[in-house]
């Protein structure tokens, strides 16, 4: 896909995700906004998945280990082809199978139940140790928050997963530098990241986690190192795409009012639809 | 009665016969192979066996990953770090995704002995009942053990199986039938039923013979499976000798007495008495000098009857 293409795709899901959490009416949307492009580029163009066919052999698997980012994948999922985009207005609501943190039993392409934050990281591993142990082609990609490195959890899965060599996998730390209480290093100093997962034994690239040439060459880079995991610092925004929620704390953990999301949904129109209305 | 044999003697024993006829078995431990036997799978497929150190939550994590993937897993290590530590863990990656990890967990109860109160958990099966859709496992002597480790590989979905440190009598044969779910008649009787789980059945035996001698007549059924429960056999046993005791090593708070209690308050009440471990903590010392401190030997379970039978 073209750059242009995937910005297109990574525009629907931020409209999905300011949409959904409208209807819900709580949610997380500065954490799905930030890790919309990351998630845009696995599913769209780095992963060997297929819609139809979501348990296929051999396929390459994303877990979200930041679970509570689940309408960015949910999103990316309905744009892909998974269900109607309109399913994932249910997000929140009782009955759905949209939960407000992804359970893999109720939506066909969630490949693990996350929202314990370091879970999903640890259960990738044992994914790639499987695919180890049987030969399976299939690659495991992992996106984690920057706050969810502060679980004691990350760093033991992180010294496993290069003990055992596990070059099949990738983990993405979404680097928006916030968390609910605030600024990550005034809650609990993560920094230096890069440094720390080198010190476990990982090769590591950072990028800008908008950039989706920096983005694919990541991946690329990750499938050509042997031997080892590759963990890729993603240097993000949270709230990306909505310029009110950009570098806002405080757009953790709540959805957008009726206002808000006009709001929202006009900084995220097309280009296109800019132009004709002669906006800069 | 002749052996005495640990339960997590004879989980190391049949690790290596299920490893053969399931390829897709894989054993974990963190750092205490030799001591839960899962170096015995280990020495035979090593390629299969894999250590996560002392991280128990990792452990637990990368099991659900595993599982996940299609391999039944084989996860251990002390009952204490397994189901306290790494609790939330067992819950969301193992439980809430209905992984197939099997959670044999070794040292379990007053037992584990000299290592003393930070390595003694009472704590664990009421921990693990608490989580939707865990089968919860406490085999009472070797053939039991491995008879049900078995059955729990064999099933599909989470299970915990507590497994002890000490040697403890056989008392089961070969041919006996145990199956997963169902209680098992140990003896039969008509005045009080012992309902015991793990190396407590054991103890119910002798608590019964010398019962015998003074008029008692002793009904003992065996609880390996505490969840599901065998509400059947419970029920049946209530109202057939209208008293019962329970007896485990683990505390009265949330173990089988409980689990035994529950089931009997809703379908046939009938006055109980509980003999565990009481709210406390334990300490160091000789497996059989805890069990006779802390209240969990054959003569408690005696004490317990006498005082639900009706004064003469």
């Amino acid at each position: 896909m073209t750059n242009k293409e995937l910005q297109e795709k990574a525009r629907q899901v931020r409209v999905l995700i300011i949409q959904a959490l409208h209807a819900a009416g709580s949610g997380h949307p500065g954490g799905s906004l930030s890790a919309a492009d990351i998630v845009t580029e696995l599913y769209f163009e780095e992963m060997n998945i297929d819609p139809a066919d979501p348990k296929k052999k051999g396929r390459d698997k994303f877990i979200l280990s930041k679970g509570h980012a689940g309408p960015a994948q949910y999103a990316a999922l309905a744009v892909r082809g998974n269900y109607p985009a309109e399913d994932m207005m249910s997000l929140r609501k009782l009955g759905s199978a949209f939960q407000g943190h992804p359970n893999m039993h109720y939506v066909p392409g969630i490949e693990m139940s996350t929202g314990s934050l370091g879970q999903g990281f640890s259960a990738a591993g044992g994914m790639a140790l499987a695919n180890k142990l049987d030969g399976d082609p299939g690659r495991i990609y992992t996106l984690l928050g920057d706050g969810e490195i502060q679980e004691g959890l990350v760093w033991e899965a992180a010294m496993s997963a290069s003990h055992y060599k596990l070059d099949n996998l990738v983990a993405v730390v979404d680097h928006n530098g916030l968390q609910i209480d605030g600024k990550n290093d005034d809650v609990m100093t993560v920094m230096p990241i890069a440094e720390k997962f080198a010190a476990f034994g990982w090769h590591v690239v950072t990028i800008n986690g908008h950039d989706f040439d920096e983005i694919r060459a990541a991946f690329a880079e990750a499938r050509a190192c042997k031997g080892r995991p590759t963990a890729v610092i993603a240097e993000t925004v949270k709230g990306k795409g909505v310029s009110f929620m950009e570098n806002q704390a405080g757009w953790h953990g709540k959805a957008p009012n009726d206002e808000q999301t006009a709001q929202a949904l006009e900084d995220l129109r097309q280009p296109a639809d800019e132009e004709k209305g002669g906006q800069a | 009665m002749a052996d005495k044999i640990a339960t997590r003697a004879a989980y190391g024993e049949i690790l290596p016969q299920l490893g053969k006829e399931y390829p897709n078995l894989v054993v974990m431990d963190a750092d205490l192979s030799g001591s839960t036997k899962t170096a015995e799978f280990r020495k035979v497929f090593p390629e299969r066996f894999f250590n996560m150190g002392i991280a128990e939550q990792n452990l637990y994590g990368q099991a659900a990953g595993l599982a996940l993937s299609g391999k039944i897993v084989c996860a251990s290590t002390f009952a204490m770090f397994a189901t306290g530590r790494a609790f939330e863990i067992i819950r969301n990656a193992i439980g809430y995704t209905r992984a197939n990890v099997k959670i044999c967990a070794t040292h379990a109860g007053i037992t584990v002995g000299e290592d003393g109160a930070s390595h003694q958990t009472f704590e664990d099966i009421a921990l693990m009942r608490t989580i939707p859709g865990m089968t919860v496992i406490n085999p009472s002597d070797a053939v039991a053990a491995k008879k049900l480790i078995r059955q729990a590989v064999e099933m599909d979905g989470p299970c915990y199986v507590r497994l002890g440190r000490a040697a403890v009598p056989v008392f089961y044969k070969e041919e006996d039938d145990i199956v997963l779910g169902k209680g098992n008649l140990v003896r039969d009787g008509k005045d009080v039923t012992i309902v015991a789980t793990g190396i407590l059945v054991s103890s119910a035996w002798k608590a019964a013979a010398a019962l015998a001698e003074e008029g008692i007549d002793a009904r003992i059924i065996d609880i390996h499976t505490i969840k599901p429960i065998d509400e059947e056999i419970l029920v049946k046993a209530a109202k057939e000798t209208g008293r019962i005791v329970t007896a485990e090593e683990h505390s009265v708070i949330g173990g089988l007495g409980d689990a035994v209690a529950h089931a009997l308050a809703l379908k046939c009440p009938v006055p109980m008495a509980m003999v565990g471990q009481q709210d406390v903590f334990g300490e160091s010392g000789k497996p059989d000098e805890l069990r006779e401190k802390y209240g969990m030997t054959s003569a408690d379970i005696v004490r317990a009857v006498k005082q639900l039978m009706p004064s003469k």
